[in-house]
């Protein structure tokens, strides 16, 4: 055990996820040996970031204004939805510049063990954007693992009387991985060759 | 194929060992406690990542260390190939194949085939029909290691699956509407699942019935002939394999609606492949309850062989591991099974003392005491 303002700190650390007390405790050090203009502009950043970013009222994506940039830029195509569980999927998918539509992001999947039913998630969210009927496909990119699966399942089930053109993620993805870790070209392919969904 | 190096640091009672090792028989002869059981379940590990004894890897790394690491060569076809474990409990085990990391430590699964007898293995016959399911899915898993991943999938669903149906239990005593929206998604979800590994098992069943068959009678002329029976929870009696994978989705789909109800009141999943058995006769009798002490080792042993067999038919021999098993045993049955065994291509065998070690089964002789193994 440190005193106070150290020990705080590699507390504080230690619970951001993939931080363990051996790096809180590095990373404190660091800090405490950081010029003090770098720390200050840490500790802004991380201010701000509370301050002045909230979640896009449209898709859920992080944003600055009250909608994110890809809901906010006319050039997108608004007919075609791509739903997926994190702002960081958006990032991944974005990069693979294959999608010209709009995003969804849930905010998780579907996991009992955790707790996560389709209430946690915003999936009435999405029905209501579903509702006004000029959207004509939705693209479920939720992770490759079980429960991104039914998740996606859980969604087909629920759209389908809509009539909508439903379409999963090609494999090729990595099972039981996250969207994120996949490359640009894997994921840009399983982009190109998503199927449809048949429930 | 054969192993032909083992080296262990920090595994078990082992600080750190080397031994070479040589096709045809080896024995390990020391007292009880000094690290015998800890040397076969090490070779056990390298083939299937999991240990025989325990379901947790922590027990596997020595009293005080972080992480304990197997190093096995092992002679294929001529050629070798050495596989490095390093085990992390509590975080992801890494796997090195010929000193080069590989993605994922699965990738190493089966490149290494063993079987092993042990004292154990009468609760195969005498055991809780877990024991039984897991002698079925070990042997999936080492003759085709994709069934890691199937076995794995099944597993993760049916533990969602449960905790959906735990809450939804809940709010059905307390006369809330359970959530059940998503059900139907786990249901189809355990469905497939269950069906690829009923379908597996149930196949193996078959192939496994004519070998155990032959073997007992290599073994004992008392009792039998043995008859393996897979009863499974969704399954009628009439309803008799072959089945296909669709048949079986369906029939595991409908299993789940008819015990729906009692699903919400126990909070539990009560159909598919966690639920089943597998019934061991011998001829119209159940062997549990029925089969004297000789005859249920016989039967132990006897699934032991045809899996043996089995791996053996789909390619070269697994390695044979007879851990302290003979002391268990009869005359006329060590005798027995040292004759079916003692041709492979490389058998160990443990024993506590050298009396019990069948006079057929003399090769390399190990001493194995207070962690260390020297070579007589
Ligand atoms: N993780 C561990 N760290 C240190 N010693 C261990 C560990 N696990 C087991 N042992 C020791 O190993 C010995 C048992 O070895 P085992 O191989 O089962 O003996 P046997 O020769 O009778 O087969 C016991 O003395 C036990 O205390
Ligand atoms: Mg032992
Ligand atoms: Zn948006």
């Amino acid at each position: 055990m440190y005193e106070g303002a150290v020990q705080n700190l590699i507390d504080e650390l230690g619970r951001l996820p993939g931080v363990g007390p051996k790096s809180a405790q590095r990373i404190a050090f660091h800090l405490l040996a950081a010029e003090t203009a770098d720390v200050k502009r840490l500790a802004n950043a991380l201010v701000e970031v509370k301050e002045r970013v909230r979640f896009c009222s449209v898709c859920g994506n992080v944003a600055e204004e009250s909608e994110c940039r890809i809901c906010r830029d006319p050039r997108r195509d608004t007919a075609v939805i791509c739903v997926v569980e994190e702002s960081k999927d958006v990032v991944a998918i974005e990069r693979t510049r294959e999608f010209r539509g709009r995003y969804h992001v849930l905010g998780g999947a579907i996991s009992p063990i955790e707790g996560v039913g389709p209430d946690d998630l915003r999936i009435k969210e999405l029905m209501t954007r579903l509702a006004d009927g000029q959207i004509t496909e939705l693209i479920l990119a939720t992770d490759p693992n079980l429960e991104g699966e039914a998740t996606a399942t859980y969604l087909a089930r629920l759209v389908k009387p809509m009539g909508l053109k439903v379409t999963r993620l090609a494999s090729g993805l990595p099972v039981g991985g996250d969207l994120e870790y996949a490359d640009e070209v894997t994921l840009g392919r399983a982009f190109e060759g998503r199927r449809s969904l048949e429930f | 194929m054969y192993v032909s190096h083992l080296q262990l640091t920090d595994y078990r009672s082992y600080a750190e060992v080397h031994i070479e090792l040589e096709p045809g028989i080896s024995t390990f002869v020391g007292p009880n406690g000094q690290g015998k059981t800890n040397l076969v379940e090490a070779i056990g590990y390298v083939a299937a990542q999991s240990s025989h004894r325990v379901a947790t890897d922590s027990p596997l790394v020595r009293k005080g260390a972080q992480r304990a690491i197997v190093r096995a060569a092992i002679v294929k076809d001529g050629r070798q190939a050495v596989v490095d474990l390093e085990i992390n409990p509590g975080k992801a085990n890494r796997a090195r194949l010929n000193r080069a990391p590989v993605p994922r430590p699965r990738e190493v699964v089966g490149l290494l085939r063993t079987v092993l007898f042990a004292p154990e293995d009468l609760a195969l016959v005498k055991g809780d029909p877990g024991e039984r399911r897991r002698f079925l899915d070990e042997l999936l898993v080492a003759r085709a290691p994709r069934m890691a991943g199937v076995r794995a999938d099944y597993e993760r669903v049916l533990k969602q699956r449960n905790a959906l149906l735990k809450s939804a239990s809940a709010q059905f005593f307390k006369r809330a509407e359970p959530d059940l929206s998503t059900l139907e998604v786990w249901n189809e979800h355990l469905a497939v699942a269950g069906a690829e590994l009923l379908a597996a098992r149930l196949a193996l069943v078959g192939e496994l019935q004519p070998l155990v068959a032959k073997s007992y009678g290599e073994l004992t002329s008392s009792g039998g002939p043995p008859v393996l029976q897979y009863r499974s929870s969704a399954l009628a009696e009439s309803e008799h394999p072959p089945l296909d994978r669709a048949q079986l989705v369906d029939i595991l789909r409908g299993a789940l609606a008819e015990v729906h109800v009692q699903e919400l009141q126990r909070g539990v999943s009560l159909v598919g492949p966690h639920r089943d058995d597998l019934h061991l006769r011998l001829d119209e009798l159940p062997a549990k309850g029925y089969a004297s002490q000789g005859e249920s080792w016989s039967y132990a042993l006897a699934l032991r062989l045809a899996g043996f067999e089995l791996l053996r038919a789909d390619g070269d021999d697994p390695v044979l591991l007879l851990d302290d098993v003979f002391a268990e045993l009869d005359s006329e049955r060590r005798r027995r099974l040292a004759e079916h065994v003692r041709h492979a291509e490389q058998v160990l065998v443990s024993a506590a003392v050298d009396a019990d070690i069948p006079p057929e089964l003399q090769g390399a002789r190990f001493s194995v005491r207070e962690g260390g193994v020297e070579r007589a």
